[in-house]
This record gives C-alpha cells, structure tokens and sequence, in this order.
C-alpha cells in the first residue's frame, strides 16, 4: 500500500519557514489519519457496480473527487483543442491550450498522488456539447470553470490535512483564473459578476453532493460520493 | 517597541525561546527592521503572528489574527482602488467598470472581515495611513505615478491582486479548525484570483504584450521589474508535493504550463515586507 501523505510529508516546497512545523505535524498526526482513511478506504473504491465508482472517504476521497472533477475538465479541453470551434482566434486558441494544459496537470497530479487510491479513468458524455459552436464550447467552459471554483471552495472545509488544503488552495486560484478569462472572452468585464460573487464579495461554494449533480450529466460514469465527509 | 528586548524577557522564562523560532531568527532580525516602519496598529498583528508560530496555532486567538491580517490586505486594496476610480485616469466604460466592480468587492472584503472580527470577540484593527507611490509615506516612491499613469496603475494593481491571491493561500491552513471562517476565507481568494486573471488581461491588451496572461507564468513579473519581483519569487515551482509536474505521466506539459498550473503561498512576513513600504 502506498501511503500518499509520504510524498506530501517530504514536499520540499512548503514555505521553508512553516516546513519543521509542519512536518512534525504530518509526522505526528496526519500520517496517523491519513493511515484510517486509506485503510477504509481500500476495500472498494475501484469497484464500479451498481452503485457508481465509490470516491471513497475522509481526505482520499475529497482528492478522488477533486481527481474526477479535473478529469471531466480535462478531457473537454483536450477535446476544445483537438476541434477548434469555428472563428476561433489565435488568442482564444492559445490561451485553450494553455486551460487544456492547466487541467491536464492536475487530472495527473492527483492521479499520481493517490496512487492506488486513485478512481479509475472516468467515461465522459459531450453530446449536449456542439464543439465546432463558439457560444457552446465557452458556455460549457465557464460553467465547469465555475462549478471547479465552487467544488474547491465547498471542500476545503472537508479537509483534515492542512498540506492537501494548502493543494487544492494552489489549484482552485488557477481554476479561479480560468473563469474569469472564460468570462471575459464572452463578455468582457464579467469575470466576476454577481451570478457568481455575493453581496460580501463571496465567490461561490457548494458540496460535493451540488457539484456532482451538475457534474454527472457530462459523465458517463456513475459517481458515488456516499462515503464523503459531508462536515 | 524593541523587538530584542521582548525577546530576552521571553528567554527568562522559556530558554529554548530561540530553537523554537528556528530557523526564524533570520525573520526576526528581518522583523525588528520592519518594525519600525510598520503602521502601529500592525505591529502587535505581526509580532503576535510570529509568537503563535512559535508556540501552535489552530487556536480561536490565530483565527482572529489570520481575520486581522487579511483585513489589512483589503483596506490596501479597497483604498486603493477607491483612489483609481475617483482619478480619472481609468478609461471609460470597460475598463472603469472593472475597476469599480474590484472597488466594489474590495470594500465589501472589508466591510465582511470586519464584522466576522467583531463576531469572533476582536476588534478590528484601524486603516493603516497608506502611500501608494512605496515610499513609506513620503509619497514620493518608485510609483509616485500610480494614479497619474494608466499603465503603472495596472501594473500596481496586478502586483496587489497576485499578492492577495498568494496572501490568502498562505495561510487557509492556520484556518482548519473553523469551518466557517475557512469557507469564507476560501470564497475570498477565489475572487482576488478572478480580480487578478482580469487585470492581467487588461494589461495584456493594453501593452499588446501576448507573454502576459491571466495566470503567472513561472516568476515572471510580466515585465513590471524588480520592484515587485518579491510578489513573484517562488511562483516558479514544478514540482508539487514531491510529484513532477513537466511532462507528468509523459503528457506533454511544458515548465511553463507546470509553473501555472499552481499558484503559490507567500508567508505573513513575505507579506507584510511587500506591504511594507506602501504603508506610511
């Protein structure tokens, strides 16, 4: 068994002046919760029955559904780049591939990250998508740019180990960054308007079980997100 | 306020004061430099910063301090985009409707923070006098033509925004323990990110410079220099949590891409020395 939280006690890119404390605490605590997670979770999340591909629980299952979030994204802007909507501009087209490669980034980031843990390679479902459409293709994007933003910030709170929190808080900026840009490139000066941004100046933030929702119509696979921490 | 001297009292009573600082006596000495010129009311905000590393967080006094310090950011920001809109530099429609939108959510930031600080028992902290020229109120900085140059105000407000966004990341860790208070830190940063994304790309099209985009690309500066290089350094990572990014799982991923496709932390003291010389 491959313990994850190996790789993320060792990371040599925490702030050099937070990395003693911080390892002693991995050493101490997290290493110890992330042993109960992935033990429970080990039995069956790479099984796909009836009841869809188990995310499994605790810290390794928030990252399996972030890992599943990041390879619907992935694979539509593979998909973008592969067949450029009609009219497409340079621009439009290099700034695609560089989301494309953002995404697919992180889809193998988190896919390498939980090793065994990992769910397997999800089946996607773009029929609803027309991909030679310009107003299709940026529609899709800022609402996946936006459901991404919202998974993460929905999420953060359901994670115990402060090295995974401070991993999805250096990912979900970037999908923040992508939003705006998708926004801006369909109608300038709404990067964060107020479909999306509160009276107090709050982004949004929603629960797993919101995201998937919205998520699944675009997957063929069957997610189970039963076994999630939901506080 | 001697910051030595604070110290020395501490060491009576806890010798090993200075092993459980380390390795930050470095910032300490760059802290007692500091102090000096930091707004009064920040001081206790920063020395108690570096304190509560020392001695454990996750307790409800470093939740009011993480409060205290992100509303510090936001006063910046909110006065200062107050002060672009109202200079009349910004071109009209678009680009003044973007500013007023960040203007906007700047000062709800701060209106919000506030009064999550009141409902946690603090009082928050006054408004710093700010110098947005960084001259530590002498208004004579190396910006002394922020609102008199369009293009220095852009670059300005990108450094800001791309600092808050590392700002906010850096410490959401210390927040863990209350879910509340983590979430709504979390719904901040995402929209200093959006705020960012589009300034950047504001800057883009206004320099006809296609090498900015709305995500930083290894440590670059997107050609402001190095007067703001400290709000980029260390945004140059490829490698995350032991896992190398480029090229991951023979994908072709450039170090470029790598380099954007995370954002990066910046500590409080990394903070509060890019801060410090806007601060009069």
């Amino acid at each position: 068994m491959k313990l994850i939280s190996t790789n993320v006690s060792e990371d040599q890119h925490v702030p050099s002046t937070k990395a003693a404390g911080r390892r002693k605490f991995l050493a101490q605590t997290a290493g110890l919760l992330t042993i109960a997670a992935v033990a429970d979770s080990c039995k069956k999340d790479k099984d796909n029955n009836n009841n869809g591909i188990d995310l499994g629980s605790g810290d390794i299952g928030i990252l399996n559904y972030a890992y599943a979030l990041e390879q619907l994204e992935a694979a539509f802007y593979t998909q973008v780049v592969a067949s450029p909507f009609s009219g497409i501009t340079d621009t439009e087209k290099k700034l695609l591939t560089d989301i494309r490669d953002h995404e697919i980034a992180h889809r193998e980031f988190f896919k390498n990250a939980l090793g065994s843990k990992a769910i397997v390679a999800l089946e996607v479902n773009f029929a609803a998508i027309n991909f030679a459409s310009r107003d299709s293709v940026l529609g899709t994007a800022k609402a996946f740019e936006d459901l991404g933003v919202s998974a993460y910030n929905g999420a953060g709170k359901l994670i115990t180990d402060p090295a995974y929190l401070l991993l999805a808080g250096k990912i979900v900026s970037v999908e923040a960054r992508h939003a705006a840009l998708i926004r801006d490139l369909i109608s300038n000066g709404s990067f964060a308007d107020n479909t999306v941004i509160d009276a107090n100046g709050l982004d949004l933030a929603k629960a797993p079980k919101d995201v998937l929702m919205t998520a699944s119509s675009f997957l063929k696979s069957k997610i189970n997100a039963n076994n999630l921490p939901t506080t | 306020m001697n910051i030595q001297q604070v110290i020395t009292e501490i060491e009576k009573v806890d010798p090993e004061v200075y092993d459980r600082m380390n390795p930050r006596r470095k910032v300490i000495q760059q802290f007692a430099k500091l102090g000096g010129k930091l707004a009064l009311s920040a001081v206790p905000l920063a020395l108690g910063s570096m304190f509560s590393k020392a001695y454990g967080r996750g307790t409800n006094g470093t939740i009011l301090e993480v409060l205290q310090y992100a509303l510090t950011l936001e006063y910046l920001e909110a006065e200062f985009y107050t002060k672009a809109v109202a200079s009349g530099i910004v071109p009209a429609g678009a680009p003044t409707g973007a500013f007023t939108t960040i203007r906007d959510h700047e000062n709800a930031h701060v209106t919000f923070l506030k009064a999550a600080i009141t409902a946690s028992g603090g009082t928050p902290i006054a408004k710093p006098t700010f110098d947005f020229s960084a001259g530590n109120g002498s208004g004579n900085g190396p910006f002394k033509a922020v609102f008199t140059d369009y293009g220095l105000l852009l670059a300005v407000a990108q450094t800001f925004e791309d600092t808050g966004v590392r700002a906010y990341k850096g410490r959401a860790a210390e927040l863990i323990s209350n879910n509340d208070v983590l979430t709504a830190a979390l719904q901040i940063h995402s929209v200093e990110a959006r705020h960012a994304a589009h300034i950047r790309y504001m800057r883009r099209n206004f320099l006809s410079n296609t090498t900015i985009k709305p995500w930083i690309t290894g440590k670059d500066t997107g050609g402001i220099g190095a007067a703001v290089q400290a709000s980029y350094n260390g945004e140059d990572l490829a490698v995350q949590a032991g896992i190398t990014i480029t090229n991951i799982n023979g994908m072709s991923i450039s170090v470029d891409a790598a380099t954007e496709a995370f954002d990066e932390p910046l500590t409080d003291t990394q903070v509060l020395a890019i801060v410090d010389p806007f601060i009069a």
